[in-house]
């Protein structure tokens, strides 16, 4: 990977405090959303994270668009710390990284017109385009995301939600950003609606050398258009690798258990595959356990785990990062 | 249920989409609903009959309301003085009409003061949260505490020689007024401030005014519409209540609360101007309650 990094995330924190009182605040305790998470994304990548519901996907993709102040660490962006920036300093890094919201039926103002809504960031953002050329941004940027450039003057709720998306996608394009923060893109969309999207956000790709963070639950729309990927579990990431390395060859046993539990379309081989059945619910971000968070629930948990948190690093017998005291690759998903 | 029998039930879906292609905002839906409603019709048409009484009053009556002739006191109605005389022996009818303008001032003054304050207030807390939304909303808590009218009374009586009495009117109505306004539009800001759209434009760098003006505000405005038109109709109610009470509306201006006032000490020997103005009080704040329930049913999703 020759590649320039363009994002660098150092112990990334976020805590949420719990308070009580109303006027005199007292806190409690905090919630551990994000806990301790690095990585680098490189030019023209795409970086995954998986995880399931309230392991800190989206409070991270919060931190990085500097929408929440993390509680420690930093994001760099080609260098620039964004976690600490303000005012202008802080508006100008904002044009480089970008995000593509869950919800196309929210994320889009009602009582704007398509035109408004994509020529928005041209009217904070006043440098990147001169006035009278705004309309004419919006209808290529309508073009390229396949939308017809005549329904510039049309309501959000006129469209589809995979159309509402793709206007989504193109205000995020129109600053130009390198770096665009996806999360869960495709989620809220019906599954043929989502390989549109996908397959647009990887056109895109290829033509403006964008790079991706592609957050999701869905492992297979990861797979299919990550170049890396990261699993986090309780605001940490505990295995980080190439898609095929994680996909393949996961090394921690979260990671394994995630990836029994994908639906294989298949019916043949489908009763042959392992199935690895977690206990219990994760333990809640306010409390987590000591050492390995994952032990609670981990059938290969040791008292090690209890003392000694792992940290994530390439260990013996894998070729990628993962963060288990036993980490060891094992094919789950057996495709061929 | 469904209309079209001939057409196959799976695409009848697509097939009404296409034929609803009209441009369906919140505003354009709510007017298409509120043309077809009567109490809208009505109440809109009293209205317009009511503004153009204050607005132009000598197309209705060419006598002048402060001609009065004490030989004539209390005349029973006659061709030229349609409501009869009043205790004073001025006209009843040219009075009635030419208090329409005050009651309707008062009425909208306070109606947009307190919408505008109560609104900007309410916007602010909402939008900065923490310690500026603290402070802000026990400010109004405090309001609250105060009884309306008594409170009005309280102000209206304290200046009410430094002041025009109009403005006293609208002055005391408003800083009794705004807190209800303040809470309704925080909480409507509060909810539209979570959307995603609010948080893509944070995400672009657009700053508070921004925020504010052209995406909160307009995504939070009906609620404050709908109570606004309400209120008109309570506004002219609480100013002719204190109008009789004797802190509203001074002599030699004219009002319906100051005429039904000065009737009332007469009124078992002529009842007539009591009777004129307090109906044509009761139809004006009729007029707008039925207009703010008409509008209140068209913004609300919930009720269709």
């Amino acid at each position: 990977m020759a590649a320039e990094v363009i994002l660098e995330v150092r112990d990334l924190v976020k805590h949420f405090p719990l308070t009580t009182g109303i006027v005199f605040k007292k806190q409690i305790g905090a919630i551990k959303a994000v806990d301790g998470v690095s990585f680098d994304l490189h030019k023209g990548e795409t970086l995954g994270i998986v995880g399931e519901s309230g392991c800190g996907k989206s409070t991270l993709a919060k931190v990085l668009m500097a929408l929440e102040r993390p509680t420690s660490g930093s994001v760099k962006i080609k260098g620039r710390e964004i976690a600490h920036a303000r005012g202008g300093e802080l508006k100008a890094m904002r044009r480089n990284i970008q995000m593509v919201m869950q919800d196309p039926y929210t994320s889009l103002n009602p009582r704007m017109t398509v035109g408004d809504i994509i020529g928005e960031p041209y009217d904070i953002h006043t440098e990147v385009a001169p006035k009278g050329d705004r309309r004419k941004r919006v209808q290529e940027l309508l073009e390229l995301v396949g939308l017809n450039p005549d329904h510039i003057n049309r309501y959000p709720h006129q469209f589809s939600g995979g159309q509402r998306q793709r206007i989504g996608i193109a205000r995020g394009l129109a600053l130009q950003p390198e770096i665009i923060v996806c999360d869960e893109p495709v989620s809220a969309l019906d599954v043929s609606i989502q390989a549109q999207v996908i397959n647009l956000l990887e056109k895109l790709q290829n033509e403006l050398g964008l790079a991706y963070i592609f957050i999701a639950h869905d492992l297979s729309v990861v797979r299919h258009i990550s170049d890396r990927v990261g699993v986090m579990y309780l605001g940490k990431m505990v295995e980080l690798g190439k898609d095929v390395e994680i996909y393949d060859k996961p090394a921690h046993p979260y990671t394994q258990a995630l990836l029994s539990a994908v639906p294989v379309p298949d019916p043949e081989g489908r009763e042959q595959r392992e199935r690895i059945i977690l206990q219990g619910d994760p333990p809640s971000p306010a409390n987590p356990p000591s050492g390995c968070r994952f032990r609670t629930r981990c059938w290969k948990a040791q008292e090690i785990c209890a003392e000694q948190e792992p940290l994530l690093q390439i260990r013996p017998g894998t070729a990628h990062e993962s963060a288990c005291h036993f980490a060891e690759t094992h094919d789950v998903v057996h495709v061929n | 249920m469904s209309s079209s029998v001939a057409s196959p039930p799976q695409s009848g879906g697509r097939h009404q989409k296409k034929q609803n292609d009209k441009p369906a905002s919140l505003w354009s839906d709510a007017w298409y609903d509120l043309r077809r409603k009567p109490a809208f019709v009505i109440s809109a048409i009293l209205i317009g009959v009511l503004l153009l009484m204050a607005i132009w009053p000598t197309l209705f009556s060419s006598v002048d309301p402060r001609a009065c002739d004490l030989s004539v006191a209390r005349q029973a109605p006659s061709a030229g003085h349609l409501f009869g005389r009043d205790n004073l022996g001025c006209d009843v009818y040219s009075r009635t009409i030419h208090a329409a303008r005050n009651s309707i001032v008062i009425g909208v003054l306070t109606t947009v003061l307190v919408a505008v304050i109560g609104g900007l207030l309410g916007m602010v807390a909402a939008f900065y949260a923490s310690m500026t939304d603290t402070v802000l909303s026990r400010l109004t808590e405090i309001f609250f505490a105060i009884p309306g009218i008594l409170g009005a009374l309280l102000i209206a009586s304290t200046f009410r020689d430094q002041i025009n009495s109009i403005l006293l009117v609208i002055v005391s109505l408003t800083v009794l007024s705004w807190p209800m306004t303040f809470r309704i539009m925080r909480a409507a800001v509060i909810t539209a401030k979570n959307q995603d759209f609010v948080v893509a434009a944070r995400a672009l760098g657009a700053g508070p005014s921004r925020l504010m003006f052209r995406h909160l505000l307009p995504n939070a405005l009906a609620p404050v519409i709908v109570v606004s038109t309400i209120n008109l109709g309570v506004f002219i109610a609480a100013e002719a209540a204190l109008s009789f009470l004797g802190v509203g509306v001074q002599s030699p201006d004219i009002s319906w609360g100051l005429m039904i006032s000065d009737a009332r000490d007469r009124f078992l020997d002529a009842p007539l101007p009591l009777i004129f103005p307090a109906v044509f009080l009761s139809i004006t704040v009729l007029a707008f309650i039925m207009l703010g329930d008409a509008v209140r049913d068209a913004l609300d999703p919930k009720l269709r």
